[in-house]
């Protein structure tokens, strides 16, 4: 590598691959199992600077101070970041004597307005962390989307200079999983897209995608428009919207198709469970999957045994238990894997990737593990609810607090489960994480205070999403920041096809940067939190890392614990359908897996008289499509002799011992012509 | 073990003393064993007075005995002849004596007394060289030198092994289909059953959906009392569901003797039962101590891919492999031990075909499920390679649901599953139709009857790939041919052991013997034979049934009509001390907690005309709402509601409306 780099020690051919900035190279990736997580990271998507031009700096690979001097002296305009860069190293090291390094934010010439639009921006001696490597860069912003990164960058004058002090530069977090306006019984959720995004950003966060609810028999193109159009007023970083099928008929199927090929839409949520409402038979979750499939959008299902669950909860309710506690007794983590199961089963069938938003539990996130293992291509999310917190608290004696936690699946009462599932994160084996940030209420939560059923659904957890992730697996030595960079947001981008545009730190991809503050602590409250609601499941969780500065579109949104952000500048991400990371397995697959009948002559032996109207079925599979197949009358045919395909034994019909009056029925004619097979 | 036996060097006097009181249970609480050896938990508890562990002396290569010893022995006993004939001698029954051989061929009624001599007696916890006298159909005595009275057939067992008669829990003879039965009646099916040493079957009853599962009992009763060469029991195939179904299944349990049901999730729109109806019956039988039955298969999505498979132009027998891939059976089988689980039932898994769905089974167990795994013949002798022979009627016999897995390593796997206990029983699956039958489907391979032979090679097939290469010991093989089943049918241990007072159903079992399996020398009716060509070692030298000699030196002696129905009882404890125990513990409080008494947010069941619990039920648009429901709903999920059109919902997160009760505090009496 570091021989690799001395060749490219010259500023002055940095242009040349400046006019080529993302040109995707010809070659095939190849495709990674347990690591998959990282899979194609290191395929040259965009033209990677920093493996090219940029020197190393810091601890890692110490250069000598000759060469860096060489370096500077090689390109005079070019001086002024090199300067910069010279004072903060040496700056650097003594304020990691005192603890940790600060950000530093000014403007290398006053000329600059300070509160108008900074399209131009630089950041630098940060150490700039992708899903596959980390190395020292500066990078430099310019109308939203990153335009160099490297060393001794050539800029215009006047850019807004951050100094990052070798804090950690990485792309913006996606959450894939929020709801800020799923309707429950005619209230809405607290944070709504404005309320949402703020908390997002204050987070980390520069992207979500948030689900698109409609009814049973609503247009799903209409509540599209909907969602979109709230959204545009108010998001304030941008989004993408899953869209969730609440039933399986014909007209959806066309409306799938205007929302995959016009709207930018390619990823779609199935229920397994609300039974009677948004459940899907196995069936329909048969041709959902097809039909998804062929349309190469990513199903995403929400997994759980709804029937079993409405058994459950009758149960339950009849045993007198209606707090919040029978949520969790109603929905044992059992159903969920077993729904997980049945929902990998059906991929593997349909040869479609399948999604799991939600694993809340061990069992089900041990279910997709074993699947992935299996070679299934099955991808899964938990939320920020269950890798920081447990269920426990839904014995709580205080009822608002229990029914906060209220969220389907429910949250685990093992104790454990967190860390298994960070776990499992942190290995691969689970891929994404979002948040299903839905707040409600403790008023609108009281809907169910006589009924858990009836509490509305959700917990927070966009702003505290990335925080615990690094609090929880890579502080505790499980995960390393690359990996954090990949569960927080590369994966998402690959998935949900946004990558490379979203979800790295590369030239051409969008401005949206964070830097992170690995050593910052803060304890989680309702009262210092963005989110509107009152009731934070978190409250009083210390929590180690936290973003000190967060870019959005290119613009500094979050800077020292203040948020300035602007209503409805979030954009509208559309998504193309055939993401790579899901369906190139699944395109070989279709290739290999074409299934051919045999062969054979055809069976001309005689053939047993079905009674038309059967009093007595047996195990027929498909008494549905053909209750009978009626044969022709029942006359012998003596004359046929030998059939060589139909086996040795087909003709020895007169060994057959007939009991009780067996009617056996050969073709008139002597020979049934069966077109079927060659 | 062998000390305590040496202690007991009783006379045979005693013996009355304990006769009069065969099978009784005593009081002492049985231990529970670890998980994975489950198959032998209670083997050693005494059911029966163990009449061989009290006064049986040891014999054979295990426990060498000394020859002072056996001297002794054989001195107190007169009325017994030494044994003549070292173990691997040629293996032949004899009668002593030109009296006894008469007395043999006068015919039954003289057989009711018999006395094997010589022989190693092998149940499922232990093997030991005992002889054993028999009576009525009863065993009377064992243990050495046994006083009987004169004039007994006796017959020279040379060291074989004696083993409980099999039990083949899973059959279907006589079985109706669209108006044709399968070739296999009862008494054809009993004797190829009795033929291969199995003494006792367990036929399953099929009614049509719709129709009265105690008419179609009757009538099973009625064919089987009619032809049945041995003694048989019925599973109940639950058809459907409603509650006349449920007081049928009630008084099958109370009163018929059946305690095992058996459910489907397989055959879409005929059989097949959904989950919520799964919950029920399972919920159901737990309570009345039934056992559930379930054949696992996914059956919705095997309805869709036997459609692609039929619309892609496959019609011959390999569509149904391909229509019905080993995922699906496991994927039922995870389902089926989930909802089990849920509702504290214990689970029994018909016919494991497939890796995937044994090792569901087995991880299963080893989270403490109870379930029990039935691999059949056809799965533990042969693979579903022959789908795609050429031979049209060929393919077509290999017919059965769940299809057996192409994977050829299956058999071994599943062998090396029932060693280990992770399975518990095998059945045969005995279901079998003529070629013409089966071209029933000959345009189409969903119409292909189902089901494959293998009453009659079941046990030798089991010694052959199990307990010849090493896999099983023969107290194993017992286990699981015989005692397992007859534990879970809560017949032990009057079957599937040999014990004082247990019914006289033995086998001699010859391991040496090697056979050939074809169609042309089976007992069964049907042309093909799935084992067609197999060379099997092992096999029965003797059967006895009811205490009756039936096969003796390849000769099959068999009378229609003798076998006996026999009653199962609910609540076997083999299946059901666990869950027993469980359901006290698993007792779920409410928490006790103050009522919430804080503002509630105003909402609508039925704004924008989408409830949350019945848009099946109310699947138009209400426009109005109404104010007066109360929104209770026992089904209601916290489902969102309201549409999201622009119009109808204001996006409102700040000026919510927030609903106080007047009076300041609801009542609410639920909670304390």
């Amino acid at each position: 590598m570091s021989d690799c780099r001395r060749q490219w020690n010259r500023e002055d051919e940095l242009p040349v691959y400046l006019a080529g900035p993302i040109t995707t190279g010809p070659n095939q990736r190849k495709s990674f199992g347990m690591f998959s997580s990282v899979e194609g990271a290191f395929e040259s998507k965009t033209i990677d600077f920093d493996n090219y031009a940029v020197g190393r700096k810091g601890s890692r690979t110490p250069r000598s101070g000759s060469r860096e001097r060489l370096l500077d002296a090689g390109d005079p305009v070019g001086k002024t970041p090199g300067e910069t860069r010279e004072g903060s190293q040496s700056n650097s090291p003594g304020e990691r004597d005192e603890g940790r390094p600060g950000l530093e934010v000014r403007f290398s010439s006053g000329d600059e307005n300070q509160n108008g639009e900074s399209e131009r921006l630089l950041i630098k001696g940060g150490r700039v962390v992708n899903d596959d490597q980390s190395v020292y860069a500066d990078v430099y912003i310019e109308d939203g989307l990153i335009k160099q990164v490297g060393e001794n960058l050539v800029v215009p004058g006047g850019v807004k200079v951050i100094e990052a002090n070798g804090l950690m530069v990485i792309p913006g977090g996606i959450d894939v999983n929020t709801c800020l306006m799923k309707p429950y019984l005619g209230t809405q959720p607290l944070d709504d897209f404005l309320q949402g995004t703020k908390a997002a950003l204050a987070g980390g966060t520069t992207m979500i995608i948030d689900h698109v609810t409609p009814e049973p028999g609503d247009s799903l193109l209409q509540a599209f428009e909907f969602w979109q159009e709230a959204a545009d007023k108010k998001a304030c970083c941008d989004y993408s919207l899953h869209v969730d099928i609440p039933q399986w008929n014909e007209t959806v199927k066309d409306e799938l198709e205007l929302l995959v090929h016009d709207k930018g839409i390619n990823s779609f949520q199935v229920y397994m469970a609300y039974k009677d409402v948004y459940q899907m038979s196995d069936s329909q979750l048969y041709e959902a999957f097809s039909f998804l499939k062929q349309l190469g959008a990513v199903v995403l299902v929400h997994a759980e045994n709804g029937d079993l669950i409405a058994q459950e909860q009758r149960k339950i309710l009849g045993m007198g238990i209606t707090g919040p506690e029978g949520h969790p007794l109603s929905r044992p983590e059992e159903l969920e894997a077993e729904a997980v199961f049945r929902a990998i089963t059906l991929g593997n069938r349909v040869n479609c990737p399948v999604y799991i938003t939600k694993v809340m539990s061990k069992s089900a996130a041990d279910t997709v593990a074993q699947a992935r293992r299996k070679g299934s291509v099955v991808f899964g999310e938990p939320i920020t609810a269950c890798l920081a917190t447990d269920g426990s608290h839904y014995w709580s004696k205080n009822w608002a607090k229990a029914a906060a936690h209220v969220t389907s699946p429910p949250l685990s009462p093992d104790p454990t489960t967190p860390d298994h599932l960070h776990t499992l994160l942190a290995c691969g084996d689970l891929q994404v994480v979002g948040s299903a940030h839905c707040t409600y209420s403790t008023s609108q939560k009281a809907i169910g205070k006589e009924d858990f059923t009836l509490i509305p659904e959700g917990t927070n957890g966009i702003e505290e999403r990335m925080g615990f992730v690094w609090d929880k697996a890579v502080a505790m030595g499980k995960m390393d920041e690359n990996q954090f960079v990949a569960v927080t947001s590369t994966n998402a981008a690959k998935i949900f096809n946004l990558y490379p545009r979203k979800g790295r730190i590369a030239v051409g991809s969008d401005a949206d940067v964070v830097i992170w503050d690995p050593d910052s602590v803060k304890t989680i409250t309702g009262k210092l939190q963005q989110s509107a609601a009152e009731f934070n499941i978190f409250e009083g969780m210390e929590c180690r890392g936290g973003p000190a500065l967060v870019l959005s579109q290119g613009r500094v949104v979050y800077e020292d614990g203040k948020l300035q952000v602007q209503q409805g500048t979030g954009r509208f991400i559309p998504r193309k359908h055939f993401p790579d990371l899901p369906y190139q397995r699944v395109k070989f697959r279709n290739q290999v897996k074409n299934k051919q009948g045999v062969t054979r002559g055809m069976y001309d032996g005689p053939v047993h008289d079905v009674v038309p109207t059967p009093k007595y079925i047996t195990p027929s599979p498909s008494a549905k499509s053909s209750p009978t197949s009626h044969q022709p009358p029942p006359i012998r045919n003596l004359h046929q002799s030998n059939f060589s395909f139909s086996g040795k034994r087909a003709q020895m019909d007169d060994n057959i011992p007939r009991r009780s009056g067996h009617r056996i029925v050969a073709p008139p004619g002597g020979r049934s012509n069966i077109t079927s097979l060659g | 073990m062998a000390g305590r036996r040496g202690n007991r060097d009783k006379v045979e006097d005693d013996l009355p003393v304990y006769l009069a009181r065969p099978g009784t249970a005593d009081q002492v609480p049985r231990q529970k064993h670890g998980g994975l050896f489950c198959s032998v938990e209670d083997a050693f508890e005494s059911k029966t007075i163990d009449f061989d562990s009290l006064s049986v002396g040891q014999r054979g290569s295990r426990t060498p005995r000394t020859a002072k010893r056996e001297a002794g022995q054989e001195a107190k006993s007169p009325a017994s002849e030494s044994f003549e004939s070292p173990p691997g001698d040629s293996p032949r029954s004899r009668s002593r004596g030109g009296r006894e051989d008469v007395l043999r061929n006068l015919g039954d009624e003289t057989s009711d007394r018999l006395l094997i001599k010589g022989g190693r007696v092998v149940n499922d916890d232990q093997s030991f060289h005992a002889d054993i006298y028999m009576e009525d159909g009863v065993i009377k005595q064992i243990g050495d030198n046994l006083i009987v009275p004169g004039g007994v057939k006796t017959i020279e067992a040379n060291g074989k092994m004696v083993i409980p008669g099999g039990i083949d829990i899973h059959t279907h003879f006589q079985m109706p289909y669209r108006g044709t039965t399968t070739v296999d009646d009862f008494a054809q099916g009993s004797k190829a059953a009795l033929a291969g040493g199995t003494t006792m079957i367990v036929d399953h009853v099929i009614p049509e959906p719709g129709n009265s599962l105690m008419e179609a009992y009757d009538q099973w009763r009625q064919w089987a009392d009619e032809k049945s060469c041995c003694d048989y029991s019925f599973h109940v195939d639950i058809t459907n569901w409603n509650d006349s179904i449920k007081q049928e299944v009630d008084s099958l349990i109370k009163e018929k003797g059946v305690n095992s049901f058996q459910v489907y999730m397989a055959y879409k729109d005929y059989y097949q039962m959904s989950n919520s109806e799964l919950y029920e019956i399972f919920t159901f039988l737990a309570e009345r101590g039934g056992i559930a039955q379930v054949h696992a298969e996914n059956g919705e999505i095997i309805a869709e891919e036997q459609a692609r498979m039929l619309q892609m132009g496959i019609t011959g027998p390999e569509g149904h492999v391909l229509s019905r891939p080993e995922e699906l059976e496991a994927e039922a089988v995870f389902r089926a031990i989930t909802i089990a689980s849920q509702t504290n039932c214990p689970l029994y898994v018909t016919r494991v075909m497939s890796k995937s769905a044994a090792d569901i089974i087995s991880q299963a167990r080893k989270k403490g499920n109870v379930v029990f795994g039935e691999p059949i013949t056809a799965s533990l002798g042969t693979d579903g390679t022959h789908y795609w022979s050429k031979n049209w009627a060929k393919a077509a016999s290999f017919v059965t649901s769940p299809p057996l897995s192409p994977d050829p390593t299956t058999p071994d796997y599943l062998n090396t599953l029932l060693s280990s206990g992770d399975l518990s029983v095998t059945g045969s699956a005995h279901c079998t139709f003529s070629v013409a039958q089966k071209a029933i489907g000959k345009d189409d391979f969903t119409q292909i009857p189902e089901g494959v032979n293998g009453v009659e090679e079941r046990m030798t097939l089991i010694w052959d790939k199990a307990v010849t290469t090493g896999k099983m010991d023969e107290n194993m093989f017992v286990a699981v041919t015989s005692t397992n089943a007859a534990k879970i049918l809560n017949l032990y241990p009057r079957k599937g052991r040999i014990a004082v007072g247990s019914d006289a159903d033995l086998v001699i079992w010859d391991t040496d013997s090697i056979s050939t399996i074809t169609a042309k020398t089976h007992n069964s009716a049907a042309e093909y034979n799935v084992f067609e060509g197999m060379e099997l070692r092992g096999a029965p030298q003797v059967v006895i049934c009811q205490g009756k000699i039936v096969l003796e030196d390849g000769n099959l002696h068999v009378i229609s009509g003798v076998g006996r129905f026999i009653p199962c009882t609910p609540y076997p404890d083999f299946a059901y001390k666990r869950v027993k125990a469980r359901k006290q513990l698993a007792v779920l409080r409410a928490v006790p907690r103050g009522m919430y008494d804080g503002p509630v947010s105003e909402f609508s069941m039925s704004r924008g005309g989408t409830p949350s619990a019945s848009a099946r039920t109310s699947p138009t648009k209400q426009p109005v709402r109404n104010l007066h429901q109360s929104g209770f709903s026992l089904t209601g999920n916290p489902a969102p509601c309201g549409p999201p059109t622009p119009d109808d919902i204001p996006i409102r997160p700040a000026g919510r409306r927030i609903v106080v009760p007047p009076g300041g505090r609801s009542n609410i009496t639920s909670l304390s």
